[in-house]
């Protein structure tokens, strides 16, 4: 377990423009969570990272890794860093190694393993994030953008962390590549059972994923729900730059007009089914007539013709102007 | 550690000083040099002295930031007075054991050290009030003449500010790098010389090559906007001379004069 204390943070000290990056930051991260975290550039998330695994030091406030203080004397940075990985912002520029295997065991053997043991650990994590034999030999720079990254994610499991950040490991990428990665990421606590904190700017990436989300604001946590929970606060979340997925506002949206449907749904399919089955109960409560069955067919194809956001799109902005 | 050099940075203020042309204080600051090098009695250096601190008092830079900006020198500054002060022959003070001092050493001693000092203050005064772009664009003008000896002036300068410009971000990159591999156990503080060397490779290969990418993708922008060098380029803010230019290369020029006159014929 992690747990912050009245974490401040502030740089710039000694001169005119002190800039106070984390304001009393109280938080606990129980083994085993999936936790999203969010905000908007600049909102300090990931300033609050770097905390976790002592890369910058608070200004005052304590933190606690399984209830030992990480500021206190004798505690080992190095050790913290190991069981704590962070995976960074475009992590595939930190790849030097001459081929990737090499790459991946640079994290165990600076833990001190022999050249040996770093290896079967680098081989571990790199079948962990799917990149198998073929790949051990290669140059890290001629994989694809794909490949780097999960290279360099195999790059911190190989210290075997029990917790696990990743800061924006979505960015850059695809919407296929997006995908892979937060599959890749809920597949490696699954099998794992690693605590997993993923960083992000978009709920649409995280909100399907995980259980909990920490949403950051100007160097203050602003909600720390599940996230349904802070979906509900939308229209805050708007003034922080920030937006709930568009699933969300469809259903507000619906529910608004008058439809009974559950706004408390994340993923694309649940909303559909329920509104589908929302539409159904009020043409039943009106009269049962054939077009119940018609409107309920071109709706069930419209949901699952995988065009996510043109559906969405559509009905969202029908919300909206209902609002 | 690299931010806290204070040599050679720009101080961001508003001042006469601040506002003059590049090239006046480009060509201010050589012929201070100059001057430096021409005077030999203490009048001049008095003269050059105060010329100096009014151009100080002028541009509104904190004195102690000034002095900061010394500290770097102090050792070259502290061997050049001792080797001057023991090593001149001449009438002698006093005597212990081999040491000697002499009335010629004090001399030397005293005025190289003056002279280093000055040297340094009128060369970083000019950067303190100089923006790095206003200074390339200073020397793209002023040294245009040479062009006539082929030397590609505008290149030279380009190269120059793009180099200026990316100081902030390599450095900004080194520190991400650092922190990357950090997280992954690097250690670039303990360990000897030879370990530290070592640990300076999984940093700078990625610095180099994102280096190298930057490069690539500023050449294909400036290709882009169809940049073919300085032919027939214009500037938005052209350099002109105005009044108070003209005024202070009257002033440069006075001093010069009569500090070289006291200088060496008093």
């Amino acid at each position: 377990m992690l747990k912050f204390e009245h974490v401040n943070y502030d740089y710039g000290q000694g001169t005119e423009m002190v800039v106070h990056a984390l304001r009393d930051i109280n938080l606990e991260i129980h083994d085993g969570e999936f936790i999203g975290l969010i905000g908007h550039t600049g909102s300090g998330k990931s300033t609050l990272v770097q905390h976790m695994n002592g890369l910058t030091r608070a200004t005052s406030g304590q933190i606690y890794l399984d209830g030992e203080a990480i500021y206190a004397d004798g505690f080992s940075m190095k050790e913290l860093r190991r069981r704590v990985g962070l995976v960074f912002q475009y992590p595939e520029h930190q790849l030097f190694e001459i081929d990737v295997l090499s790459d991946v065991c640079f994290g165990p053997k600076n833990m001190g393993l022999t050249e040996e043991e770093a290896k079967e650990e680098a081989k571990a994590a790199l079948k962990l994030v799917g990149l198998g034999e073929e790949y051990y030999t290669r140059s890290p720079f001629e994989l694809s953008g794909g490949q780097k990254r999960r290279t360099a994610i195999a790059g911190v499991l190989a210290m075997k962390p029990q917790m696990l950040i990743l800061d924006e490991p979505t960015a850059g990428l695809d919407p296929q590549g997006r995908e892979e990665i937060l599959n890749l990421v809920a597949s490696l606590r699954e099998q794992t059972g690693m605590t997993v904190v993923l960083i992000s700017h978009s709920m649409e990436d995280v909100a399907q994923y995980v259980s909990r989300i920490v949403v950051m604001n100007r160097g203050e946590i602003a909600f720390d729900a599940k996230p349904q929970e802070v979906f509900r606060h939308y229209q805050e979340l708007e003034e922080m730059g920030l937006a709930a997925p568009q699933v969300t506002y469809a259903l507000y949206g619906l529910k608004n007009m008058g439809l009974d449907v559950d706004t408390e749904l994340i993923t694309l399919e649940d909303a559909a089914d329920n509104i589908v089955g929302a539409l159904a109960k009020r043409k039943a409560g009106q009269k049962r007539d054939e077009e119940s069955i018609a409107s309920h067919d071109i709706l069930c194809t419209e949901a699952t013709a995988n065009e996510p956001c043109g559906a969405d799109a559509a009905v969202s902005g029908e919300g909206k102007d209902s609002l | 550690m690299i931010r806290d050099i204070t040599l050679g940075q720009y101080y961001q203020t508003d001042s006469v000083i601040h506002r003059l042309d590049p090239r006046v204080k480009l060509a201010g600051t050589v012929l201070f040099l100059i001057d430096l090098f021409l005077i030999q009695n203490v009048w001049g250096y008095l003269i050059a002295t105060a010329a100096l601190a009014t151009v100080i008092h002028l541009s509104r830079v904190p004195f102690g930031y000034i002095i900061r900006g010394l500290k770097s020198i102090m050792i070259l500054l502290m061997i050049t007075v001792v080797f001057n002060l023991f090593l001149t022959e001449g009438t002698v003070i006093f005597k212990i054991w081999i040491i000697q001092v002499t009335w010629e050493g004090l001399r030397t001693a005293v005025f190289m050290a003056w002279r280093l000092i000055m040297l340094i203050i009128g060369t970083s005064l000019m950067t303190f009030t100089t923006t790095p772009n206003q200074l390339t664009d200073g020397m793209e003008k002023g040294l245009r003449p040479l062009k006539y000896l082929k030397v590609p002036v505008h290149e030279v300068a380009m190269m120059m500010s793009i180099a200026l410009r990316f100081i902030p971000i390599l450095l900004e990159e080194t520190d991400k790098i650092m922190k990357a591999q950090q997280a992954r156990g690097a250690d670039f503080e303990s360990g000897n010389l030879f370990d530290k060397a070592k640990a300076l490779v999984p940093l700078l290969v990625p610095l180099f090559i994102s280096a190298f990418r930057r490069a690539n993708d500023l050449a294909l922008a400036m290709e882009a906007r169809c940049y073919r060098g300085g032919e027939g380029r214009t500037k938005m803010n052209p350099l002109i001379y105005n009044r108070t230019d003209k005024m202070a290369y009257l002033l440069i020029f006075a001093f010069m004069a009569v500090d070289i006159f006291v200088g060496r014929f008093f």
